[in-house]
């Protein structure tokens, strides 16, 4: 047990997807006097389990909308599982929407310090690495410049510098290596593979399967929210590129 | 699990503060006048009221701006934190869907974010009752006590608030029509002695009553409530508290199903 990081067992994720959201009391009584209340369900994730191990490099492929998003927001607690249970065994630094958080109106300098806090840093910490998230983001020049006037590179790097400014015991990676621009995605996964080297787990999603077979030890391959495969990521990426 | 809560909610406090001092920063950035803003607000009213009354109702209340500042100054923060409380959690829907964070700080952050701006006002009342030569005795000085009572019943009623907004939106809608009634069930222009006596029965049910009495009764009864008053207030104050925890924390995960 002691070696597990994070244990998913049995997760079901279900939506509400009804046409017509019913929002507000008079809506709910005349439906329900009409005997209307419908709830149109839809299951996103169906009887999931899989443990990842402590400095695992894990991976989830799968086409568009199968689940790959929703299974990571319920490993960082962003979403609670209709069923089945979520176990996490360290700190966690989730890497789903970068500068998730920040305030368009307010400038770079002011954001690096609102994201620490929504990420849960203390004042004293994001000071200290105050320094260090810039030279990494590359923005010196714009620190005091609202970030709305940024491109959305630019707002990735700031956010992917802020995130992984921290030495979490688990990282969090949805995708995030697609934005930016060249240089700037082979920084970021030269951060994060210091972070695998120092023995951080990765959970990692990626467009890429060469990435994701070359990054990781064992892949779970989700289709339509239902385990398709899971094991070792030569075999999993090989039968996932054959189907 | 009690401790995981607290360590939880002081590993938040900087977004807490943060989040309180940019709201301030926006108020006070965009109005002209700035922070006097919100003394000359209750004065202004107080002035309106306070020559309708006198005028035209011939009320006889001793110190009749001073009492009613105080009703008022409970009464709109009451309003003000819930109804800002209430839009929260909507408010906070991109947020919510995208990172962990506790979702009751963003109820909790209107709550002290308007605690700051009644503390502004009470200024006014202070201005008011120098002007007036009020005497402002050693009890006044408890002020903070009756500010507590109210400010952790808010703090249950918005928590309360804010998580059934977030499935019924008109509730918003009823609230307003609710606040009215509330207004008028609070003794803040009239006084207590022109209500018939099963009235004033009807009033001992509303807790800002009991908040409001007590709060006058030290800024302007020069005497401190006994334990009984004590009790009830505290006793408001809690239930209500523990509904809007309860209430909260059993819907907070299906929040992001719905906004
Ligand atoms: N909040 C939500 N409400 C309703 N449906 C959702 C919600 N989030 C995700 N879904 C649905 O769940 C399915 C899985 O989505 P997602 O996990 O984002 O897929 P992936 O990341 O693999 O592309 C999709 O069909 C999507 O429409
Ligand atoms: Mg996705």
């Amino acid at each position: 047990m002691e070696n597990i990081a994070v244990s998913v067992k049995n997760v079901t994720m279900k939506f509400n997807m009804s046409k017509e959201k019913v929002d507000n009391i008079k809506e709910y009584i005349v439906k329900l006097l009409k005997r209307q209340l419908m709830y149109t369900e839809f299951t996103a994730l169906d009887d999931i389990s899989f443990d990842v191990k402590k400095g695992e490099v894990f991976g989830i492929v799968g086409l568009n909308g199968s689940g790959k998003s929703t299974t990571l927001k319920i490993v960082s607690g962003i979403l609670k599982p209709t069923k089945g249970s979520v176990q996490v065994f360290g700190t966690i630094s989730p890497l789903i929407e970068l500068g998730a958080g920040f305030d368009h109106d307010l400038t770079a300098r002011e954001n690096i310090f609102l994201n620490g806090y929504v990420l849960g840093y203390s004042k004293d910490y994001i000071k200290e690495k105050f320094d260090s998230i810039v030279e990494f983001s590359e923005l010196e020049e714009f620190l005091d410049v609202p970030i709305k006037n940024f491109s959305s590179g630019m707002i990735a790097r700031l956010g992917f510098a802020i995130a992984t400014v921290v030495r979490p015991d688990i990282l969090i990676v949805d995708e995030i290596l697609s934005v930016g621009d060249y240089k700037f995605q082979e920084k970021c996964e030269k951060r994060i593979a210091d972070m695998m080297a120092g023995g951080t787990t990765v959970i990692i999603v990626s467009h890429s399967i060469e990435q994701i077979q070359r990054l990781c030890d064992r892949v779970l391959w989700l289709e339509k929210g239902k385990m398709k495969e899971l094991g070792e990521a030569e075999y999993v990426c090989g039968k996932y590129k054959n189907q | 699990m009690m401790k995981e809560n607290f360590q939880n909610f002081y590993k938040y406090r900087y977004l807490l503060f943060d989040l309180v001092i940019k709201d301030l920063k926006i108020k006070y950035r965009r109005s002209v006048l700035g922070f006097a803003w919100s003394i000359l607000n209750p004065l202004l009213m107080m002035v309106v009221i306070t020559a309708v009354f006198q005028n035209v109702f011939k009320s006889n209340i001793e110190n009749f701006p001073v009492y009613y500042l105080t009703g008022y100054l409970f009464f709109s923060f009451l309003t003000e934190a819930t109804n800002m409380s209430m839009r929260s959690v909507m408010g906070a829907a991109s947020l919510i869907k995208k990172v962990y964070i506790p979702k009751y700080l963003f109820p909790l952050e209107k709550c002290i974010f308007c605690f700051v701006n009644m503390l502004l006002s009470f200024v006014a009342v202070i201005i008011v009752m120098l002007v007036l030569r009020v005497p402002i005795t050693p009890t006044f000085f408890a002020f903070p006590i009756p500010m507590l009572y109210l400010f952790v019943f808010t703090v249950g009623l918005s928590l309360f608030l804010a998580a059934a907004n977030v499935f019924f939106r008109d509730i918003e809608h009823l609230y307003g029509v609710f606040t009215t009634a509330w207004m008028y069930l609070t003794p803040i222009f009239y006084p207590m002695e022109m209500l018939p006596d099963f009235m004033t029965n009807v009033l001992r049910f509303n807790p800002l009553y009991h908040y409001v009495l007590y709060f006058r009764a030290i800024v302007l009864g020069n005497h401190m409530p006994d334990l009984h008053s004590n009790l009830v207030c505290m006793g408001f104050s809690l239930i209500m508290l523990i509904i809007g925890i309860a209430f909260f924390k059993k819907k907070q995960d299906k929040f992001i199903l719905y906004i």
